[in-house]
């Protein structure tokens, strides 16, 4: 019995370092001035990915990831840390994707690769903090849900169990398969890259980046077929166009605000010790404090 | 698209409410009824509110007074402790029959967790931790039509950079999720009462939806209240490090308050995750609120713009927080606070 586990993936601006030029005159996102990253919860999802591995003999690991072409950095990191093999869901027909839209091409691709026993990506991109793709994906395959995954405890051919991180708590919850499971980022940090993986891996080019290469690789990938990484486009999908991209979402940006703040009359002091007493007393005289 | 509606009249708008461990409804189902009331009001239509859980019978009377007109009851002793399944199976039936023109959950471990699923099944959009919400017209140029009394779903967006406004012109319910603290809890009338329906589960639920189990929880009551403190003292990633944040709890002692943080502090591991305050954290409307260390990303301070009074202390007097501060002293952390908690204490009685 084969055992496969699906591991959705994404490529993100880095939003935890957006720097002045990031934005632009306009107040919108200049997504080019921002480093592109592997979504660090994804990351947490693939080592518990790979864990499963570890644990079921024969089972493979296969990353999918949509974006544009090179997104398909975020499948040869994959790979390089133990990755089986990924595909590049790629095509400018999903434009302007809100969740809902992303989870159903997401599903349409998962679909193609049945049957699997795990689905695993991470909560939620730092892009959008939404944590909704995971839960509208196993909603689309109607397969259960195990989301915040903290850790997995055991698994067999059968079942898994897992531990949840809530707000308030954990739980451990049991599940038979297939499952759809959400990782939080308190859980373990990814593998990193092994040396032979990334020599097996690093010439792991899409159609697409092939054509853009100066080198020839023809032969190359004569010898060593898993070096190509598959792009699927809306046709390869059987999607009904309506519900991709734009007009799959129900979700509109009526506006953007650039953060613009709002001047209060702020008393300016310095580190002065009789500046700082008189700001304490007067606290204490308005019974804000004391 | 999907699940046109031929809208007669403008339907309700649908709280579903947490259950706590203690078996009450919990603090940010409270929170949404009172907004959700505002909105129905501005709306015309009635707040209905959704109870899923086991031994709860008691609780419609409680919520009647934030002015509910129905409340769905679904009570079964499989249906507590929450799972996503069953009460995601509730929730689509009852929309399904219902069609709430407004959902709203608390953007809790719960609420993340099941919102999405509906949203799914009812293929209606949903926007996450929406920091406030609207009633507004819009007009879409492109197809020239006209779209009357839409929820705004505002949030921060992309690292906090910019402020979206977010709305669901075709499909209905317009589903939310909001964190607690964003809403103010407000009672309309003692006296308020509404309906109850009590929903037949057995014809929901199937075996199937049982397929996760749960085998073990540990719930705690939260030790750490920073929701319920008059004083704040946070840190942001300018306190560099776990032991000065220790001079925030000393001070946050002498003043008898309690610790927060930005994300960027418990990203940075100084501190924990239950102390975040901002757009994915907690929401904080101290007496007294001193930002120590922190630049001011707008998610941040959609967890504390509302405080009484806002202290900030950076050493970069260019600090976004310090244009909302009422007072702003230059100097690091360390240099300053020691000297607040000296001066504190030679001037208290």
């Amino acid at each position: 019995m084969s055992f496969r586990i699906i591991v959705l993936a994404k490529q993100v601006p880095d939003t935890r370092n957006v720097g002045k030029d990031a934005m632009k005159a306009d107040g919108t996102v200049n997504r080019a001035a921002l480093p592109a990253i592997f979504n660090p919860e994804d990351l947490n999802a693939l080592e518990m990915a790979l864990k499963v591995k570890d644990q079921i003999k024969g089972a493979e690991v296969i990353v999918l990831t949509m974006g544009p072409t090179r997104a398909a950095e975020i499948i040869r990191e994959a790979m390089y840390r133990g990755a089986d093999k990924g595909y590049l869901i790629t095509d400018r027909k999903f434009a302007g994707s809100d969740t809902l839209a992303t989870s159903y091409t997401l599903f349409l691709a998962a679909k193609k690769l049945l049957p699997f026993q795990m689905v695993i990506c991470g909560r939620q991109a730092i892009d959008g903090d939404t944590a909704q793709v995971g839960p509208q994906v196993a909603e689309k395959l109607g397969i259960p849900q195990i989301t915040y995954a903290e850790d997995l405890v055991s698994v067999t051919k059968n079942k898994v169990v897992i531990k949840r991180r809530l707000e308030r708590g954990v739980e451990t919850v049991e599940s038979t398969f297939p499952v759809a499971v959400t990782v939080h980022g308190s859980a373990d940090n990814c593998r990193p890259r092994i040396s032979k993986l990334l020599l097996r891996n690093k010439h792991s080019r899409t159609i697409t980046e092939l054509q853009t290469e100066i080198k020839d690789y023809t032969e190359l990938y004569a010898h060593r077929p898993y070096l190509t990484i598959d792009e699927w486009t809306v046709e390869d999908l059987d999607a009904e166009a309506i519900k991709l991209g734009l007009s799959g979402s129900p979700t509109k940006v009526k506006k953007i605000d650039n953060v613009i703040l709002v001047h209060k009359e702020s008393t300016v002091l310095s580190n002065d010790d009789r500046e700082v007493e008189s700001l304490m007393k007067e606290l204490i005289e308005q019974h804000i404090i004391g | 698209m999907y699940n046109h509606q031929k809208i007669v009249k403008v339907k309700s708008v649908f709280v579903y409410c947490e259950i706590t461990e203690e078996g009450n409804v919990a603090e940010v189902s409270l929170e949404l009824l009172s907004k959700g009331r505002k909105l129905a009001n501005e709306l015309s239509t009635s707040l209905e509110a959704v109870l899923i859980g086991h031994n709860i019978k008691g609780l419609p009377a409680h919520i009647f007074p934030y002015g509910v007109d129905v409340v769905h009851i679904a009570d079964h002793k499989e249906l507590f402790p929450y799972r996503t399944l069953p009460h995601a199976a509730v929730v689509i039936d009852l929309f399904n029959k219902e069609h709430p023109e407004v959902a709203l959950f608390g953007a809790t471990s719960v609420g993340r967790d099941l919102a999405p699923r509906v949203s799914s099944a009812m293929q209606c959009g949903l926007t996450a931790d929406c920091t406030s919400l609207e009633i507004g017209d819009h007009f879409e140029n492109k197809t020239q039509r006209e779209f009357k009394n839409l929820l705004y779903q505002i949030r921060p967006a992309f690292g906090g950079n910019i402020i979206a406004t977010i709305i669901n012109p075709e499909t209905r319910p317009q589903m939310a999720t909001i964190r607690e603290g964003v809403m103010k809890q407000e009672i309309v009338d003692k006296n308020y009462s509404g309906k109850v329906n009590n929903i037949d589960v057995s014809i929901i639920l199937k075996d199937e939806y049982f397929a996760v189990k749960i085998l073990e929880r540990h719930i705690e009551q939260s030790k750490i209240n920073i929701k319920g403190a008059q004083v704040v003292v946070a840190g942001g990633y300018g306190v560099g490090s776990p032991e000065n944040f220790r001079l925030l709890f000393e001070l946050a002692e002498v003043l008898g308050g309690e610790v927060g943080a930005t994300r960027a502090a418990v990203d940075a591991g100084y501190i924990e995750h239950e102390r975040q305050i901002g757009q994915t954290g907690i929401t904080v409307r101290p007496k007294l609120y001193i930002a120590c260390g922190i630049s001011g990303a707008v998610q941040h301070r959609a967890g504390m713009d509302q405080s009484a009074k806002i202290i900030s202390i950076n050493i970069d007097p260019k600090a976004p927080i310090n244009a909302i501060a009422d007072y702003t002293i230059i100097g690091s952390v360390s240099d300053i606070v020691p000297k607040m908690i000296k001066y504190y204490k030679a001037n208290s009685k």
